[in-house]
């Protein structure tokens, strides 16, 4: 039986499994999923402990963020006050604004995605649970550290956007900058990490019959937010790279008398800058589109335009980037184009603010903390879009940009259209993981002090950046008009101080973790998170057959607990979750999950050590901790890929699936994709790099193509390029014929694939390296030089990343773990290595090619 | 009172109201044309900006709060696409219209042909240099710029260092300063004042102590000004003053010029004539003799990590006559 869209309210007859269950099963299931005890809580791989932790160092990270903006408004409460000096108030805004960003907001979005997005999905945990383990721990070790520098007095002080050429090795000269491009460049790898995971989640792992149409609106939201971080992390992952080799070895990318340009970085900045904020926005917009038609008892109204509206706001928002770069004397066209991209923005949002409203119209909306969070976040969001459209007028941007009306706004929309969603979100899911609801009684007061503390604090900032108070100043002159506004939005920032620690209070009395003895479904929602749950999720995956599943079925809860639905058990005995299609979420296969470990820890520890190792030029050390890591991540990743090691099992209702998939259908090949995704928008960066620099600077360019690396040389690298990916494909088409059993010739020429790609790839890049240093180029020169021997650096770390993967896949089938049925480590080895070869052949072309191109 | 004058009325109260009444914010106190076009933009946008505000949370109050009966209407796809896609669309696209005509109108010249001024940021100063039709310098000097009013001043920006920007409000939007470019900027005066201007992008330690003054004169007081500074600094009429003098090309003259004198330093700003000015520091303090003073000998405490190095190794006696030299240079 396939499962059909039946009219919801219908039941479904006969259900997959019948009653009654087997007296172990439940007990096997127990026990595959128990979660560990004691400290060694720390290897829990599970996304509801994973998300739990996420979430509350994430918030932790929020107060402390919190406590910065605090001690600056004290210094700003009274003109020329002298309780900050300027070096540690220049650290303490960069910090608020980087930890606010990079470890607070998309960290907590993400976390509660991992949290919640399993359980609404009807799978049991994330397809990737220990990569989700991983990520939690780099952003857990590498936060903390990160935020540790402030007490060495070696915080970063150049800003959040930390422009160059303040930034750059000449006026930047303590550690502090490097702490931020090393620190958080890693950290992002955790963003890129439970991106990849969600987007394979949502799209492969929902219960049967949860069609695209009837996907939760959050998951949308989650899906959309998730291809953004893929488009849009690598452009400010490149910057970073391109600074730190400014800084460490002097390439001038930025250095104008070489060739570079300081606004080189504005353009890859905010290419990431401007997606981002909607990457913080969309998951707030998708929580309060399940919030609002449970508050207000009824659908979503207009749940179609509102995927539209994400996916458009999602499209659209990366082509709004040069709004932050208005004052920097770009050509009026260009100042046109952005202008109208960015008042079309917010058509998106509106329509989304006018189907909420539509909502609370067709409902009786139930007034609960979560209703007044929502409405306060209409209140402000809506301001902080208003004000948008008006810095989105470029006359006006020109008066207002880089003032406290900038300030204001930003905090209109991101506090507004993040914070109160997530406060929100706190007091509406806390029952789904804890023994008890927080207070309604203290919730209103939380709302109350937070509401009118915000709007204390930073509508008068719309007034103090009219009245010339320029952003990121440490402290201001009597008698400009700027001292009462300073004030009031001072004694503002202490009541939303007071708000949340109101909040946090309540918190510690009240949220018990709970999963089985949770409060449960309070609220009266309709999607399938708050069906019983255990460790394991939901004891079977239901068939779903409307948007609101508790809502339309009414014995759905009590039919999955039983146990009639698919798999509710253990088939292998491992813990376990299925497989299903993209678009209409037919079952495929059975994935196997892993349980509890320490290598996802471990290598984490050993991923923040070489990168923080590295920011104190403790070279030797830090290639240790990197080395660790891989051997932590080897050791995990021996575990994974264990083929067909089980029959197909019967879930339920006559559906038998494999336990074990390969090829384009299967998680892995999915993930690998995205990943190749990231790689390929990295590397677009850096051939937009290369392109930007040379209209800015032609005169660095070689113009003699006589002083090009003479055309030999790419020729043959290409060559090299080509035939290691034809040695791959020897090697992938020699598998097709090696069996398990039989110790045959094919499984050698496997491995002499493998074993020829290797040095062929490395060759590549050594005779372009050797080319272009034979010409006289050198990467410290120019600008020219840098960007060229970035993209020999960027092939390098392919080489190393493919000679270490080619290796680990040559180990496995000398053991007798690669064969042509149990083959996923070969193909994503493949796929990485036929990517890494094409990018190695364009960038050949542009870099040979292009020079003689322009005559 | 007319209509313009009442909603006018209005926001200045509401604005004193939360401005605690020092007057109307800089930014909509225009006194050139660029910065008038743009308040009058401003205005434009804050009324519309409080309306729809307005209007949406009136729904919102009305979606939840009226009968359900009545507000049925409000809960329908239709009235999503109305509110969400047909009236954004429209008031968006008159607003583009609106402003893209009033930015073609922002940059043209007015009246005679542009006074070039060249300035170049540093940190955390104001190069200033006057130039001619042929771009040839007639003026070097810093942290103040005086212009005659009713003609284009074409401004001139470059960075010696990193990114600045230059703004005063007054006067119109802000452009910056970009090492590797020449951005320009131009604003006018229509009105005799002086405005203050204040770097607007981060650009390090004492980003915050970094402004400028823009003083407008009518046209005949603008030529004598200039004249007056093309001319070498005064020459000491005191003993006092000259040893004043002395003591300043000993100590001063690696780094600051004065015309007329062996002091031709380039790394700190102009000072010929740094008695005629407003402010001292670039707008960090009032400009007197104990000011002066002050500066010379703590500077690193006044305006910490500044290019300037304290010099407390001065008796009381030499940083008086030194002061007064300074304070001379009018």
């Amino acid at each position: 039986m396939t499962p059909s869209a039946a009219p919801p309210g219908q039941r479904l007859t006969p259900l997959p499994n019948p009653l009654p269950r087997p007296d172990d099963e439940l007990a096997r299931l127990e026990a595959a999923w128990k979660p560990p005890s004691g400290w060694k809580l720390l290897t829990a791989v599970n996304n509801t402990y994973i998300g739990i932790f996420y979430v509350a160092t994430a918030f932790v990270f929020f107060l402390a963020a919190g406590v910065l903006a605090l001690l600056m408004r004290i210094q700003l409460a009274v003109p020329e006050n002298t309780f900050l000096d300027q070096s540690l108030y220049n650290q303490l805004f960069t910090m608020h604004g980087t930890v606010m960003m990079f470890l607070f907001a998309v960290p907590v979005v993400e976390a509660i995605g991992v949290l919640l997005l399993p359980n609404m999905l009807g799978a049991r945990d994330l397809p990737f649970p220990r990569l989700s383990a991983y990520a939690f721990w780099a952003y857990l070790i590498g936060g903390t550290v990160f935020f540790g520098s402030l007490f060495f007095g070696n915080a970063p002080d150049g800003g959040w956007f930390m422009n160059p050429p303040l930034t750059s090795y000449r006026y930047s000269q303590g550690q502090g900058a490097d702490w931020w491009l090393l620190g958080i460049g890693f950290i992002e790898i955790s963003a890129i990490a439970g991106a990849i995971e969600i987007i394979v989640g949502i799209l492969r792992t929902r219960a049967p019959g949860m069609s695209l149409d009837k996907l939760p609106i959050y998951a949308w939201a989650m899906l959309v937010f998730a291809g953004m971080i893929v488009f849009a992390f690598p452009a400010v992952i490149l910057a970073t790279m391109l600074l730190e080799l400014e800084r460490a070895f002097h390439w001038p990318f930025f250095i104008a008398e070489l060739g570079g340009d300081p606004l080189l970085w504005q353009h890859l900045f905010w290419f990431f800058g401007h997606p981002e904020v909607y990457i913080i926005f969309l998951p707030a917009a998708g929580m309060v589109s399940l919030i609002v038609p449970t508050m207000a008892r009824t659908p979503l109204v207009a749940h179609r335009l509102i995927v539209l509206a994400l996916a458009g706001t999602g499209f659209l928002s990366f082509g709004l980037w040069v709004h932050h770069m208005f004052a920097t004397g770009i050509p009026s066209l260009s100042l046109s184009f952005f202008a109208a991209a960015g008042m079309a923005v917010s058509i998106p949002s509106a329509i989304q603010v006018f189907a909420w409203i539509a909502t609370f119209a067709s409902g009786r909306v139930q007034l609960g903390t979560p209703a007044l969070f929502v409405l306060g976040f209409l209140a402000v969001f809506v301001i902080g879009g208003l004000t948008g459209v008006m810095v989105a007028v470029v006359p006006f941007n020109w008066q207002v940009h880089d003032t406290y009306f900038i300030v204001a706004h930003l905090h209109y929309v991101l506090f507004g259209g993040m914070v109160f969603p997530l406060f929100a979100a706190f007091y509406y899911w806390t029952p789904f993981v804890s023994r008890k609801r927080l207070s309604e009684r203290l919730g209103r007061w939380v709302f109350g002090l937070i509401f009118v503390g915000f709007n204390l604090a930073f509508l008068p900032m719309h007034i103090t950046g009219l009245a010339g108070m320029p952003r990121r100043v440490y402290t201001y002159g009597a008698g400009l008009g700027w001292d009462n506004l300073n004030m009031l939005s001072t004694v503002g920032a202490f009541l939303i101080a007071a708000g949340v620690a109101v909040f946090t209070m309540d918190v510690l009395r009240n949220w018990r973790f709970a999963i089985t003895e949770a409060a449960g479904n309070v609220w009266n929602a309709g999607t399938l998170e708050w069906l019983p749950t255990g460790a394991y999720s939901v004891r079977s995956i239901p068939i779903v057959t409307s948007r609101e599943p508790l809502w339309d079925q009414p014995d759905l809860a009590a039919n999955v607990d039983a146990g009639r639905y698919f798999l509710p058990g253990t088939a292998t005995g491992r813990r376990e979750t299925l497989l299903t299609s993209a678009v209409y979420a037919r079952p495929e296969y059975l994935l196997q999950l892993p349980g509890p470990g320490w290598s996802p820890l471990l290598a984490a520890a050993g991923t923040a050590a070489f990168f923080l190792l590295l920011t104190v030029k403790l070279v030797v050390p830090a290639l240790i901790g990197g080395g660790f890591a891989i051997v932590m991540i080897l050791w995990w990743m021996w575990g994974s890929d264990p083929g067909p090691n089980h029959a197909p099992v019967n879930i339920g209702g006559g559906v038998t699936v494999p336990v074990y998939v390969t090829g384009p259908a299967s998680h892995s090949w999915w993930a690998m994709v995205s990943l190749l995704l990231v790689s390929g928008m990295l590397f677009g960066s850096l051939v937009f790099s290369y392109l930007y620099l040379w209209t800015v600077s032609p005169h660095v360019w070689p113009t003699d193509r006589d002083a090009l690396p003479r055309l030999p040389y790419p020729f043959v690298s290409a060559a090299l390029l080509a035939t290691s990916s034809v040695a791959i494909a020897y090697g992938g088409r020699a598998l097709r014929k090696a069996d398990a059993d039989s110790p045959g010739s094919a499984h050698w020429r496997v491995r002499l694939g493998l074993v020829a790609a290797m040095p062929l790839l490395a060759a590549a890049l050594g005779v372009e390296l050797y080319a272009q240093w034979q010409a006289g180029f050198r990467p410290e020169a120019s600008s020219y030089g840098a960007v060229v021997y970035t993209l020999a650096a960027l092939q390098g770390q392919y080489v190393l990343v493919l000679i270490v993967m080619g290796g680990y896949t040559l180990a496995r089938s000398w053991r007798g773990l690669l064969d042509c049925q149990r083959r996923a480590t070969f193909d994503n080895t493949m796929l990485l290595w036929h990517y890494a070869v094409a990018q190695g052949l364009l960038a050949l072309l542009l870099v040979h090619g292009f020079p003689r191109s322009l005559g | 009172m007319s209509r313009d004058s009442r909603w006018r009325l209005a926001a200045v109260l509401a604005v004193m109201l939360l401005g605690a009444c020092s007057g109307m914010p800089v930014a909509l106190d225009p006194h050139g044309s660029n910065a008038r076009q743009t308040a009058r933009i401003a205005w434009v946008l804050l009324w519309g900006g409080a309306s729809i505000f307005a209007l949406v949370m009136a729904l919102v109050a009305y979606a939840i709060l009226e009968s359900p009966t009545r507000r049925a209407w409000l809960g329908r796809r239709a009235f999503v696409i109305g509110a969400g896609i047909v009236f954004p669309v429209a008031a968006l696209s008159a607003l583009l219209f609106y402003t893209l005509t009033v930015f073609g109108v922002l940059a043209s010249s007015r009246g005679a042909a542009p006074l070039r001024i060249e300035i170049v940021g540093q940190m955390w100063w104001w190069r200033v240099r006057y130039l001619d039709a042929d771009g040839a310098t007639v003026l070097v000097t810093a942290n103040e710029m005086h212009i005659p009013v009713g003609r284009t001043i074409e401004f001139a920006l470059e960075s010696a260092d990193v990114l600045h920007s230059f703004w005063v409000p007054n006067l119109g939007g802000k452009l910056d300063l970009i090492p590797g470019r020449v951005n320009v900027l131009r604003l006018d005066a229509d009105r005799t004042g002086v405005f203050r201007g204040q770097c607007a992008e981060y650009c390090g330690a004492q980003h915050a102590k970094m402004a400028f003054y823009v003083v407008a004169h009518t046209a005949a007081e603008f030529d004598a000004w200039l004249a007056a500074q093309r001319l070498p600094g005064n020459a000491p009429r005191t003993p006092a003053l000259q040893r004043g003098r002395a003591l300043f090309i000993a100590n001063c003259a690696g780094c600051h010029t004065v015309r007329g004198t062996a002091a031709m330093g380039e790394l700190g700003p102009d000072l010929t004539h740094v008695g005629s000015r407003r402010s001292i520091g670039a707008g960090a303090l009032p400009n007197n003799v104990g000011t002066i003073a002050g500066w010379i000998a703590a500077s690193q405490h006044i305006k910490p990590e500044n290019a300037m190095p304290s010099f407390d190794g001065f008796s009381g006696e030499e940083l008086g006559v030194l002061a007064a030299y300074l304070e001379s240079l009018k």
